[in-house]
């Protein structure tokens, strides 16, 4: 990499340099049968935002080198960068990094990318929908709201509408079938907190689950999330036709497009 | 200098090893087309459409859809670069070139700042955009633009990264000052050149 060309104020995120780092991969866990959690440890690394992401470059013995985008699922915690990569078919990068790499070893990444799909602290609600795999930032989104609760709890309530100064969370999670959930605990202690979550299963239901499966509806929108006139922050994070879908459904519902922020990932990836 | 990843090899297509000079540094070639969007896909139908060429002194000129098509149109079939990563050859548009629209506008503006339904703003020089440079589609594949990917009319600024390309535009400001649009003042490049991968801006 070439040094900066041009520095210039940003709007958003922690200001660092263009510099890819080395990250060691410290620590794994297995979200599913082809979704893992990494753990790296990147010395020098200048902290981030939830919803943003990180480049990851591997680089093959004989010099070749594949770059891909992946989504942080845990907020800043000093030098460790949390990344949730679920195996696509076929994919180059992606077995790679969810089959082969081995604890202790280490890859290169660039970051933190992306300033406009973020969550901050503040007193409006927030509305997190994802779909698939699309979990993995809004999970960061989650987790930061918790942390916002162990800030506060010293004097505000811990009822989720005053957690330090964010406002109330939910969260609707649409999935294929259990098999494919992720951060099971994580959503568990949100929902605890004060954070319901709603598991909308599109193929299979969950054993014992009162839905039927199905395609999220506007009526569980409306269920589940806040009223247009409470003002929500809404974060819609999936595949491209379900982005459009809630995203749609938000806009119809009266919410403020201004307010509805989306990230979408197309039918390409590795 | 590299850091190696030992058991990491090559899986892409073969297609991309032909690719060659083509596919800029840190792209992967898809034959999808992936959709970026930062808000929801604005609802705009071609009879409310129009665009607007406004100079430095405020002068504008408007076209409606209809007048927008009677103008001499143009099928430019290019190669697009997405910043995250994506790259598509051969694409196929038609609409109308920056040079016709630009034709009797009085400037001597040094930057321009597309302008988009749904408040999304992108900047670039004048100069990029000229001399066969830019187009306003509403045609791909020989189809009405899809509303996700930008319908009825998007930019298309094929030498830039894609997101130099507005969705749903509605015109575009001559201005004698840059003004960093929308994804330029979150992180991304001003510029956006992928064949120097000017990806990132960082303070």
């Amino acid at each position: 990499m070439t040094a900066p060309e041009t520095v210039r104020p940003t709007r958003d995120g922690p200001r660092a340099r263009p510099a890819w780092r080395v990250a060691r991969l410290a620590a794994d866990r297995r979200e599913n049968a082809r979704t893992r959690t990494l753990v790296l440890e990147v010395p020098g690394w200048p902290g981030h935002l939830p919803g943003q992401h990180v480049d990851v470059r591997l680089t093959a013995e004989d010099g070749y080198t594949a770059t891909r985008s992946y989504s942080m699922s845990a907020p800043a915690d000093g030098e460790r960068v949390e990344i949730t990569v679920q195996r696509v078919p076929d994919g180059e990068v992606s077995p790679y990094l969810t089959e082969d790499l081995p604890v202790g070893a280490e890859i290169e990444i660039l970051g933190p990318v992306g300033g406009w799909f973020v969550w901050r602290p503040a007193p409006a609600p927030t509305l997190l929908i994802a779909g698939g795999a699309g979990i993995v930032p809004i999970m960061a989104m989650g987790r930061a709201w918790l942390g916002t609760g162990d800030r506060a709890q010293d004097g505000a309530g811990r009822d989720g509408a005053a957690r330090g100064g964010a406002g109330a969370m939910r969260v609707i999670y649409s999935l294929r079938s259990p098999d494919l959930l992720c951060y099971r605990d994580d959503l568990d202690a949100l929902a605890a907190a004060g954070a319901p979550v709603l598991y909308a299963y599109t193929r299979r239901p969950a054993p014992g689950g009162h839905r039927p499966a199905g395609r999220l509806t506007r009526e569980e929108i409306v269920e589940h999330g806040f009223a247009a006139d409470q003002g929500p922050a809404c974060f819609v994070c999936g595949p491209t036709g379900f982005v459009e879908a809630v995203a749609a459904a938000l806009i119809d519902l009266g919410h403020d497009p201004a307010r509805v922020r989306t990230e979408r990932f197309g039918p390409s990836g590795g | 200098m590299a850091l190696l990843s030992p058991g990491f090899h090559r899986r892409r297509p073969e297609g991309e090893a032909d690719a060659g000079d083509r596919l800029p540094p840190g792209q992967y070639l898809t034959d999808g087309f992936p959709v970026l969007s930062a808000g929801p896909t604005p609802r705009i139908i071609p009879a409310s459409w129009s665009f607007t060429v406004e100079n430095e002194n405020g002068q504008k000129t408007s076209w409606s859809w209809q007048e927008f098509m009677d103008l001499p149109q143009e099928t430019p079939t290019v190669d697009i670069h997405c910043v995250t990563r994506w790259s598509k050859f051969g694409t196929s548009w038609q609409g109308v070139s920056l040079d016709t629209l630009l034709e009797n506008v009085e400037t001597d503006a040094g930057y321009a700042v597309f302008h988009s339904h749904g408040g999304y703003t992108t900047n670039v020089p004048l100069e990029e955009i000229t001399d066969g440079k830019a187009w306003i589609v509403h045609t791909f594949d020989g189809e009405p633009l899809d509303p996700e990917h930008g319908g009825p009319a998007r930019g298309l600024i094929p030498h830039l990264y894609f997101w130099k390309s507005a969705k749903w535009v509605q015109g575009v400001r001559l201005l004698d000052h840059d003004d960093p649009g929308f994804w330029e003042t979150a992180g991304y490049h001003n510029h956006g050149d992928p064949w120097r991968e000017e990806r990132y801006a960082w303070a």
